[in-house]
C-alpha cells in the first residue's frame, strides 16, 4: 500500500494531532513542573503568570498531557509488543549509532528503542498520575495521610526526571534520523527510508493488500 | 537599606548566601510554655486572634473543651486538652498550647519552592512570608509538627508567627502578654533553657520525676519549648511527637537528587547534540530508495 507519490503512509491525522498536542501539552507540564523542582529553575513561573498561576495550573496541563498520551499511546499497545530481534537489535545498539544498519536484525514499525520508549513513558505517566493526585493540594492532599503525600512529591519528582530524559533522547533520536519529524507532520515516509530504518514494516507495507502496520 | 531585614538565616528556594555583613551576635529567642502551670484559660488564644486580627469561623461544641478543635488557617495556636489517667489511677489533666514550633531546622523551609516564602530570622523565628506563597503546600508535608494550614479564601498558608512583628520592635508575643499564670514566657533560648532547667528540678521534688525540657534535638532543637510533667511520653500531650524530624522522604526529594537530576537531563541533551556532531545525521540516501524500489518490484512480478 503507498500513496499516489510512492510514499508509504505512517502516522495518520490523527495520530499526527495527539502527537502534536501531547507535546504541547508535555511544554505545558513540564515548564510548570520544573518551575517548582528546583530553584534555579523558578524564572519558569512566569510562563504561567507567575508563582500561584504555576500551582494553580501545573496539574491540569499534567491532566491535559495524560488525557493525550493515553489517547495516542494505548491503540498502538500491539505495534509496540517486543520480540526476538527487537532484543538482537539492542544488543547491537553500537551498529545503530553507526549506521551499520546492514547488520542489524529488520525492525517491526517501531524500533526496539522505540518499544522501549513506549513502555518507560508508560510507567512515568502512570506514575505521575498516581502521584498526582495526593500532591494536589486544592482538591485531594487532605485525603491522604502526609506519609503519603511526602513519598507522592519524591516519586513524581522522579518520575518527571525519568520522563523528561527519555523525551529528550526521544526528540535526539527524531533530528538524527532525517525524515522522522518530516513523517510526524506530513504523515509518509519515503519507500527508501521504510526500507532503511523499518524493513520489516516496509515489506509488510508493499505487500500486495499490506498495510495493516498501523 | 533601612526597610529590609538583614537578620535572615535562612530562605526558602534560596541557593545562595542571605544578607551577611552583619556581624553583631543576634540572640535566639525562644517562647518557653510551662504545660504544669497551664490552666487552660485559652487567654492565649484570644490574644493571638487579637493580635493577628484573625476570626475564625464559629463552630459546634464537640463534647470537649477543644474550641475551635484544630489549627486553622484563622486560628494560628489553640490549647488541646488531654485527660489522662495515670498508673496510679488519677486523672490528670494535661492541657498544651499547640502551634508553630519554630524548629531550629524548619521542614517547611526546607519543602518550599517559593523564593523567600519562608524565612529563618537570625533570632531563630520561622516566617511565612505570604506575598511570596504560592499555596503549592509543600511546607505542610515539610512539617513534621503537622502545623502549616492552607487557606480556602487566598490559597495561602498561615501559621503562628512567633509574632515577629512584636518582637521587632521589643515587645513579647501576645500570648505571652496575656497569659495569666506566667505559663508562657519569651526571652533569650539559653536563659529560658536556664529558668526551665531549674523548674524541672521543682517539679521532681514534687512526685514528677520524668518531668523534662521539650526541646527536640532531631529538628536541631524548637524556638518554642515545653516544660512537661511526662518529658518521657510526649505523645500523652496530645500527639505531640516524641522524636520528631524531617522525613526522610523528604530529605531525599529536596537533597542533592535534584541537582543530580537536572545535570544528568543536561547530559542526556548534550550528548544527543555532539552525536549530531559526531556522525552527522541519519539520512536515507538514493542507494537506499533504489534498494526499495529492487524489493518493491520483486514483490509484484
Amino acid at each position: 500500500m503507498s500513496e499516489p507519490s510512492g510514499e508509504i503512509p505512517r502516522h495518520s491525522v490523527l495520530d499526527r494531532i495527539l502527537h502534536w498536542m501531547l507535546v504541547l501539552a508535555f511544554f505545558a507540564a513540564v515548564a510548570s513542573g520544573f518551575a517548582l523542582f528546583h530553584p534555579s529553575l523558578f524564572f519558569l513561573t512566569a510562563l504561567s503568570g507567575g508563582g500561584p498561576w504555576n500551582a494553580l495550573l501545573h496539574p491540569f496541563f499534567g491532566l491535559a498531557m495524560m488525557l493525550f498520551f493515553f489517547w495516542f499511546a494505548i491503540p498502538h499497545w500491539r505495534v509496540n509488543l517486543i520480540g526476538k530481534r527487537d532484543i538482537q537489535w539492542l544488543k547491537q545498539f553500537i551498529d545503530v549509532m553507526t549506521h551499520n544498519e546492514e547488520v542489524l536484525p529488520e525492525q517491526d514499525k517501531y524500533n526496539a528503542g522505540q518499544k522501549m520508549l513506549y513502555y518507560i513513558l508508560m510507567l512515568c505517566m502512570i506514575g505521575l498520575l498516581l502521584t498526582g493526585f495526593p500532591i494536589w493540594r486544592h482538591y485531594f492532599s487532605g485525603y491522604f495521610p502526609v506519609d503519603i503525600v511526602r513519598l507522592s512529591l519524591l516519586t513524581h519528582a522522579f518520575a518527571a526526571f525519568v520522563l523528561v530524559a527519555s523525551v529528550i533522547g526521544h526528540a535526539s533520536f527524531a533530528v538524527w534520523v532525517k525524515g522522522s519529524i518530516r513523517s510526524m507532520f506530513k504523515g509518509t515516509v519515503t519507500p527508501g527510508w521504510a526500507y532503511k530504518h523499518h524493513r520489516a514494516w516496509f515489506r509488510q507495507m508493499i505487500r500486495p493488500g499490506g498495510g495493516g502496520g498501523h | 537599606m533601612p526597610l529590609q531585614s538583614l537578620d535572615i538565616r535562612r530562605r526558602s528556594a534560596t541557593t545562595i548566601q542571605p544578607p551577611a555583613a552583619r556581624v553583631e551576635a543576634i540572640p535566639e529567642v525562644a517562647k518557653l510554655i510551662d504545660t504544669t502551670k497551664c490552666i487552660g484559660c485559652k487567654a492565649c488564644q484570644v490574644a493571638c486572634m487579637e493580635w493577628n486580627d484573625l476570626r475564625d469561623e464559629i463552630g459546634i461544641n464537640a463534647g470537649v473543651y477543644d474550641n475551635p478543635p484544630d489549627l486553622s488557617s484563622q486560628s494560628w495556636t489553640v490549647m488541646r486538652y488531654a485527660e489522662y489517667e495515670n498508673p496510679k489511677g488519677d486523672l490528670e489533666w494535661l492541657i498544651r498550647k499547640d502551634g508553630c514550633m519554630h524548629c531550629d531546622d524548619p521542614g517547611c523551609l526546607k519543602a518550599c519552592p517559593s523564593p523567600g516564602a519562608i524565612v529563618q530570622y537570625a533570632n531563630g523565628i520561622v516566617d511565612f512570608q505570604e506575598e511570596n506563597c504560592i499555596g503549592c503546600g509543600y511546607c505542610i508535608s515539610g512539617c513534621p509538627f503537622d502545623v502549616p494550614r492552607i487557606s480556602k479564601k487566598d490559597k495561602k498558608v498561615y501559621k503562628c508567627t512567633l509574632c515577629s512583628d512584636r518582637v521587632a520592635v521589643g515587645l513579647e508575643p501576645a500570648c505571652v502578654k496575656a497569659c495569666p499564670t506566667g505559663c508562657i514566657t519569651f526571652g533569650r533560648k539559653d536563659q529560658l533553657q536556664h529558668d526551665a532547667a531549674e523548674r524541672v528540678v521543682e517539679l521532681k521534688t514534687r512526685g514528677f520525676d520524668q518531668a523534662g525540657l521539650y526541646d527536640p534535638q532531631g529538628v536541631g532543637g524548637t524556638h518554642v519549648m515545653y516544660v512537661l510533667h511526662h518529658a518521657d511520653d510526649p505523645t500523652l500531650y496530645s500527639g505531640l511527637p516524641k522524636e520528631p524530624k524531617i522525613s526522610p522522604f523528604v530529605r531525599l526529594w529536596k537533597g542533592a537528587v535534584k541537582p543530580l537530576a537536572l545535570g544528568a537531563m543536561a547530559f542526556v541533551a548534550l550528548a544527543g547534540f555532539l552525536n549530531m556532531v559526531r556522525g552527522g545525521a541519519s539520512e536515507t540516501t538514493a542507494k537506499d530508495e533504489e534498494a526499495a524500489q529492487r524489493e518493491k518490484e520483486k514483490m509484484h512480478v
